[in-house]
C-alpha cells in the first residue's frame, strides 16, 4: 500500500513557444502513514508533481502506481483515485461555492453517492476536525474570515475520508497564528486518522517541526530526500537553490564554528536548546 | 483541455509581423475582413486563402497553434453551414423526404464556411502577433479622431485590452477550479445535458467571484499608480511608423486590388 512514482516527466505546452519541462525524471516511493514535507522554490515543480498523484495531470513520461496499480491504465478508475488521494489546492477558499458552510463540505461526500446520513456525519466530523464551531455551520462561506474559509475548504476534502491527504501551501497568506493553528490541526489529523499527509511548502521552518521526511525540489528535480535532520545538514546547498534551513540550524552551526561543540542536527528551537544545554552541563 | 483555447492570445516570436506597427495590423485586419466580403467567386477565396497562408508563414506562429483557436467556434461554423445548406431555395440537387439541398445552398454554405474560417484565422493572427499593450496603443491612435465627438477612446481601448489580457488568466483560473472540484469528486464528463449544466455551478460561482475580485484588485492597483484615464497621459513607447510599415501598406493595397479584379472572372 503506497504510492510509487517512477521516472516521471512532465512538459507544459509541448511544441509551442511556451514549452517548459516542469518535472524531470522524478522517482519516489511514498509509504502509508508518512508525513512528508515537499519543499521547493516557486516554479520548482512541486504543485505539478502533486497533481500527478491523483491523476489530474497526465505525465508526458513515466508512471505512477497507487497501491500497486498503474493509474495510467486505460481501465483505471481515476474518479475513485481522486477520492482516495485528497488534494487541497493553493488558496482552496477560492473554490467555495455553496450557500452554507455545511453544504459546501457535503459536496465531496455527496459525489461519492453515500447515504444522506453518512454525508452529514462525514461533513460534520470534518468541520469539527478543522475546528469550525457549530454556530458557523449554517453561515455563508463567503462571510467567514480568510483562515476560517481555508479550514472549511480543507474540511471539504477531508470529508471524503482520503487515504492520502495532500495540501498545497495550506498556510499561504495566513498570519503566524493562523499558520500554526492550521499546521497543528493537520498534524492532529495525521495522528488521528493514520493517513499519509504530504505538505507542500516553500518554508523549511513551517514543515521542520511536523514532518518525518522532506523532499526538496529544484527545477523539476527531486534533489534531496530524507529525514529533516539529514536534509538540513545540506543547508549550504539549500541556500544555493534559494531555500534556507530553519534559523536554529544556522545558530547551532555558528556556535560550532566558534568552537562550541554543540550537536548541529537541531531543527527546532527545543532541540537546539537541548543541544546547547547538553554542552553547558558538559 | 481548456488551456488549449488560443483565440485572442499573444504568441511571442520574432517576425516581421510581430514588429509591424499595431495600427498597420489593425487596419490590415479590417481591410482583410472587408475584402472577404468583396469576394464573389472561388478565385477570390483562393487568393484570400493563399494571402493569409503567406502571412501566417511570415508570422512564425505555428499553424497548428492558430487552428486550435478555431475549436472555440466550431459550433458556430456548423450552425452556419447547416442553415445555409438546408434552408436556401433554388435548383435542388438532392432530395430525401423533407431534406432538400440546392445548388445555391451548397455554394452559399461553402462560401460562408470559408469566409468565416478565414475571418477568424485572419483576426486571431492579429492578436497572436500583437501584445495587448500595442493593441491598446494602436486602437487608441486609430480611433483618436472620435475624441472630437466626445467618445472616450482611451477608456474603450483600455477596456478591450484588459478584456483580452484577462482571457488567459480566467482560463487558467477555470482550469484550477475545475481541478479543485474534480479533486472533490465532481464529474463534468458524464450524464445528460441537465446534469452537466448543473455540474457547471461549482465552477461558475467561484469563477465569477474570482473575476470580480481580480477586477477590484486591478482597479485598486491602477488607482494606486494614479491612473485616471486618458487625458494628459503620455506614452513610454510612442508609436512610430517604419519602412516596413510602408511595405505593409503597399502589400495591402495590392491585395485589395487583386481581390477587386478577381470579381470580374
Amino acid at each position: 500500500m503506497s504510492i510509487i512514482i517512477d521516472q516521471l516527466n512532465y512538459t507544459y505546452s509541448p511544441g509551442t513557444a511556451y514549452e517548459k519541462q516542469a518535472l524531470k525524471d522524478i522517482s519516489l516511493v511514498i509509504e502509508d502513514g508518512e508525513f512528508i514535507g515537499l519543499i521547493g522554490h516557486t516554479g520548482s515543480g512541486k504543485s505539478t508533481l502533486i497533481q500527478h498523484l491523483n491523476g489530474l495531470v497526465k505525465a508526458t513520461g513515466g508512471s505512477v502506481y497507487y497501491n500497486g496499480a498503474d493509474i495510467y491504465d486505460a481501465d483505471y478508475n481515476l474518479k475513485e483515485l481522486r477520492t482516495k488521494v485528497g488534494l487541497v489546492f493553493q488558496y482552496p477558499e477560492h473554490q467555495l461555492f455553496e450557500t452554507t458552510v455545511l453544504k459546501d463540505v457535503q459536496f465531496g461526500p455527496k459525489n461519492l453517492s453515500l447515504t444522506p446520513l453518512e454525508v452529514d456525519l462525514r461533513a460534520y466530523g470534518a468541520l469539527k476536525q478543522v475546528g469550525i464551531p457549530d454556530d458557523l455551520i449554517d453561515a455563508s462561506p463567503f462571510e467567514l474570515s480568510g483562515g476560517q474559509k481555508r479550514r472549511v475548504a480543507i474540511a471539504g476534502v477531508l470529508a471524503m475520508e482520503p487515504e492520502v491527504l495532500i495540501l498545497d501551501e495550506p498556510t499561504a497568506g495566513l498570519d503566524p497564528k493562523g499558520r500554526d493553528e492550521i499546521l497543528d490541526q493537520i498534524a492532529k489529523i495525521h495522528d488521528e486518522r493514520h493517513i499519509t499527509v504530504i505538505l507542500v511548502s516553500h518554508s523549511m521552518e513551517d514543515v521542520a517541526k511536523y514532518v518525518g521526511r522532506i523532499i526538496v525540489m529544484d527545477h523539476g528535480r527531486a534533489v534531496f530526500d530524507g529525514a529533516p535532520k539529514k536534509v538540513f545538514s545540506h543547508y549550504k546547498e539549500l541556500e544555493g537553490i534559494g531555500l534556507a534551513a530553519p534559523q536554529v540550524t544556522y545558530a547551532v552551526n555558528a556556535l560550532r564554528e566558534r568552537g562550541i561543540l554543540v550537536k548541529t542536527d537541531a531543527t527546532t528551537v527545543q532541540e537546539a536548546k537541548a543541544a546547547v544545554l547538553a554542552v553547558w552541563k558538559g | 483541455m481548456i488551456r488549449d483555447i488560443t483565440i485572442g492570445q499573444y504568441y511571442p516570436a520574432d517576425s516581421v509581423l510581430h514588429r509591424l506597427d499595431p495600427r498597420v495590423k489593425l487596419t490590415g485586419t479590417l481591410v482583410y475582413i472587408v475584402s472577404l466580403f468583396l469576394v464573389k467567386n472561388l478565385w477570390g477565396y483562393l487568393i484570400a486563402a493563399l494571402a493569409l497562408a503567406a502571412v501566417i508563414r511570415a508570422s512564425k506562429v505555428p499553424f497548428g497553434y492558430i487552428v486550435k483557436g478555431l475549436k472555440a467556434v466550431v459550433i458556430l461554423l456548423l450552425f452556419t453551414v447547416c442553415f445555409n445548406l438546408f434552408l436556401t431555395s433554388g435548383t435542388p440537387v438532392f432530395e430525401w423526404k423533407f431534406i432538400r439541398i440546392t445548388k445555391e445552398g451548397l455554394y452559399l454554405a461553402f462560401s460562408m464556411a470559408v469566409r468565416l474560417t478565414l475571418l477568424i484565422l485572419g483576426s486571431s493572427l492579429m492578436t497572436f502577433t500583437t501584445t495587448p499593450n500595442e493593441l491598446t496603443d494602436g486602437m487608441e491612435s486609430l480611433l483618436s479622431p472620435l475624441k472630437k465627438l466626445h467618445v472616450p477612446v482611451h477608456e474603450v481601448a483600455m477596456m478591450m485590452s484588459i478584456a483580452l489580457r484577462f482571457i488567459p488568466i480566467l482560463l487558467e483560473e477555470t482550469d484550477k477550479i475545475m481541478k479543485a472540484q474534480q479533486a472533490r469528486g465532481a464529474d463534468f464528463e458524464s450524464g445528460g445535458i441537465i446534469k452537466r449544466a448543473k455540474a457547471m455551478i461549482p465552477i461558475l460561482i467561484p469563477l465569477f467571484i474570482s473575476a470580480f475580485r481580480r477586477a477590484g484588485d486591478l482597479a485598486m492597483a491602477m488607482e494606486a499608480r494614479c491612473y485616471r484615464g486618458g487625458a494628459g497621459r503620455t506614452k513610454m513607447k510612442p508609436l512610430h511608423y517604419h519602412g516596413r510599415d510602408a511595405g505593409a501598406w503597399i502589400t495591402m493595397a495590392m491585395f485589395v486590388a487583386v481581390i477587386v479584379v478577381s470579381r470580374r472572372f
